[in-house]
């Protein structure tokens, strides 16, 4: 068994009245690939939001590397864990280059500049995501899918060994898509990074990644490997309409096809 | 790029040098060279620019220096550009105290700074204080809404300003238009000299947490995912700038939009790199209110024109100007 990166205790959080997450318990191994699906407004983000440190939890309710997590500096934390946020129209006013030196914040000291370990770093993270022609661009001038390739090049530079990421294609055309998805499968093969990610595609859930979390109403109602999830009326029940699956011709794997209306 | 940015900074500084060396020349009394260089014999125009024209083209280039910095903190923590500590508050608040010191009366003097600066910088920490609770009690405050709570401030101040004039005698009210419009020449010297400590603890803070203004600019989230104690840095620098900008103000009165138009036009020209910005920002903020204060003193000779007055003149179709470029409301950097 690997070990557990992440524990998440009988996790509650509100805001304000209304409850996001209930009683939400989640072990996250090392060296896994999980993908984190569910309905709309099912408490995917928070819960991301809540293993970065962005939103504050309860004492003793995330463990991270058995420490519980307000008991790590913000640094301390951000130099293991990356995090994508869902890409929005906001203005970033940097060049790509200028916004993964940035990502290396948590490992900058205050008093001496830029090392060549930060340079390698930021070179690298181009590399793997071939961004770099991007790198004196303004992050502003570049469409959605190529920012959001920065933003995860931005993760890698950070260095962290896990990534966490928000709907990281969501919002892209399929051939981004499928380029944002390689790239994930490379980092987690090549990189031995922990990937993390919420998505709203169940196939690419099943297809890339080795487990699946399925949250609904705050609470998880299946974790475990990603082939199973298409099992017991799993996913029906989660989302509350009807599946027809299909055998994926290539891997095998039962996907979902859509239906028609 | 780098190269770039320190060309420009070179630029600028040459400019700023320009208009220091030139300033204290031009005036009501325009100054040659040679009265300066002779040293031997004491005049009153030698008087005019050591004792009147150097200090306060000095305090000009310190006040401009520090309302730019302050703009440019705010702008980039709220990441809007109309999020200074002039559109939100702070300067209505000192106004406030200013005009309520007028009104009772007070005529005293605590360590060297007159009553009038340590009511206008009482004022000054109330506006500072109501936003800052504002922003505080409700979560997800967002900046919009943190615009329009100063819009709200600066109403309540004004008619409050406005109540007190109308209960005012007819010196005590025009003392109090007079402070509103805001200038050097209602300075005492020493005055500006004890805002020192504020300005320059502040100006140190904001140049070392440069790097962290620069994570805020990505959005809170973003800032804290690469490991920022936000909550932390947040309120260092709100207290700084607020401290620094409210002490400034209420020495030499309400100076307006140099806070909003040196830092927008900053970036626009060096970009969003606050370790570049924070200089150039120092040294146009500066450069740019001597120049003001220069226009003040000379466009209508004899007499003058509060600088304060240029500033807003200046300032007005600059912030319709952001207005109906900025699409998103939210997000104007």
């Amino acid at each position: 068994m690997n070990k557990v990166l992440f524990d998440i205790q009988n996790l509650n959080f509100s805001f304000g009245k209304k409850e996001i997450l209930k009683s939400l318990s989640l072990k996250i191994y090392e060296g896994d690939y999980l993908s984190i699906i569910g309905p709309n407004g099912s408490g995917k983000t928070t819960l991301i939001k809540c293993l970065t440190g962005i939103l504050t939890v309860p004492n003793k309710k995330i463990f991270f590397k058995n420490i519980p997590i307000e008991n790590i500096t913000q640094k301390k934390l951000a130099s293991q864990i990356s995090y994508v946020p869902q890409v929005n129209e906001q203005s970033f006013p940097f060049t790509a280059k200028e916004f993964l030196m940035l990502a290396r914040y948590p490992h900058l000291s205050r008093f001496t500049s830029v090392t060549q370990k930060d340079k390698t770093a930021v070179e690298k993270a181009f590399e793997i995501t071939g961004t770099k022609e991007f790198a004196n661009r303004q992050l502003n001038t570049l469409s959605g899918g190529e920012k959001q390739m920065i933003f995860i090049a931005a993760a890698l530079a950070q260095g962290g060994e896990i990534i966490l990421l928000d709907e990281p294609a969501t919002f892209l055309d399929p051939k981004h898509e499928e380029k944002i998805y390689k790239i994930l499968k490379s980092i987690h093969q090549n990189e031995n990074k922990t990937i993390v990610t919420i998505t709203h595609n169940i196939n690419s859930a099943i297809l890339f990644s080795n487990k699946i979390a399925l949250l609904k109403n705050g609470e998880i109602c299946y974790y475990g490997n990603s082939n199973k999830i298409t099992e017991d009326n799993i996913l029906e029940k989660a989302y509350g309409k009807k599946f027809t699956f299909i055998k994926h011709p290539f891997s095998q794997k039962t996907i979902i096809v859509p239906e028609e209306v | 790029m780098k190269k770039n940015k320190k060309i420009i900074l070179l630029l600028f500084l040459l400019f700023a040098v320009a208009v220091i060396l030139v300033s204290p020349f031009i005036g009501m009394e325009n100054i040659s060279l040679d009265t300066i260089l002779n040293f031997n014999q004491s005049n009153i125009k030698t008087d005019i620019f050591w004792r009147i024209r150097i200090p306060r083209v000095l305090i000009a280039f310190i006040v401009g220096s520090t309302l730019a910095i302050g703009g440019m903190t705010f702008q980039a923590m709220f990441r809007n550009s109309l999020a200074t500590p002039f559109t939100l508050g702070v300067s209505s608040g000192a106004a406030f105290g200013a005009a309520l010191y007028v009104k009772l009366g007070f005529l005293f003097t605590l360590v060297g700074i007159t009553g009038q600066t340590i009511f206008a910088f009482a004022g000054a920490l109330l506006s500072i204080i109501i936003i800052y609770l504002l922003s505080k009690i409700k979560k997800g405050f967002s900046v919009g809404t943190m615009l329009l709570a100063g819009v709200a401030i600066n109403f309540f101040f004004s008619s409050f300003i406005l109540f007190i004039q109308y209960i005012s005698d007819f010196t005590h009210s025009f003392r109090i238009i007079r402070w509103l419009m805001g200038g050097f020449e209602i300075v005492g010297y020493s005055e500006i000299y004890n805002t020192l400590p504020f300005i320059i603890i502040g100006t140190i803070i904001i140049i070392f947490l440069s790097t962290e203004l620069n994570l805020l600019t990505l959005g809170e989230d973003i800032a804290i995912s690469r490991g920022v104690n936000v909550k932390k840095i947040k309120n260092i620098l709100f207290l700084a700038t607020s401290l620094m900008v409210g002490a400034v103000i209420s020495v030499v009165g309400p100076i307006g939009f140099v806070g909003m138009m040196i830092p927008h036009i900053s970036r626009l020209i060096i970009g969003a790199d606050h370790r570049y910005l924070v200089v150039l920002n120092i040294i146009f903020g500066g450069a740019f209110l001597v120049l003001c204060d220069t226009l003040s003193r000379t466009l209508i000779a004899p007499a003058e024109i509060p600088v304060g007055v240029i500033t807003a003149l200046l300032g007005g179709p600059f912030f319709i100007w952001l207005l109906i470029k900025s699409s998103n409301s939210n997000t104007t950097l």
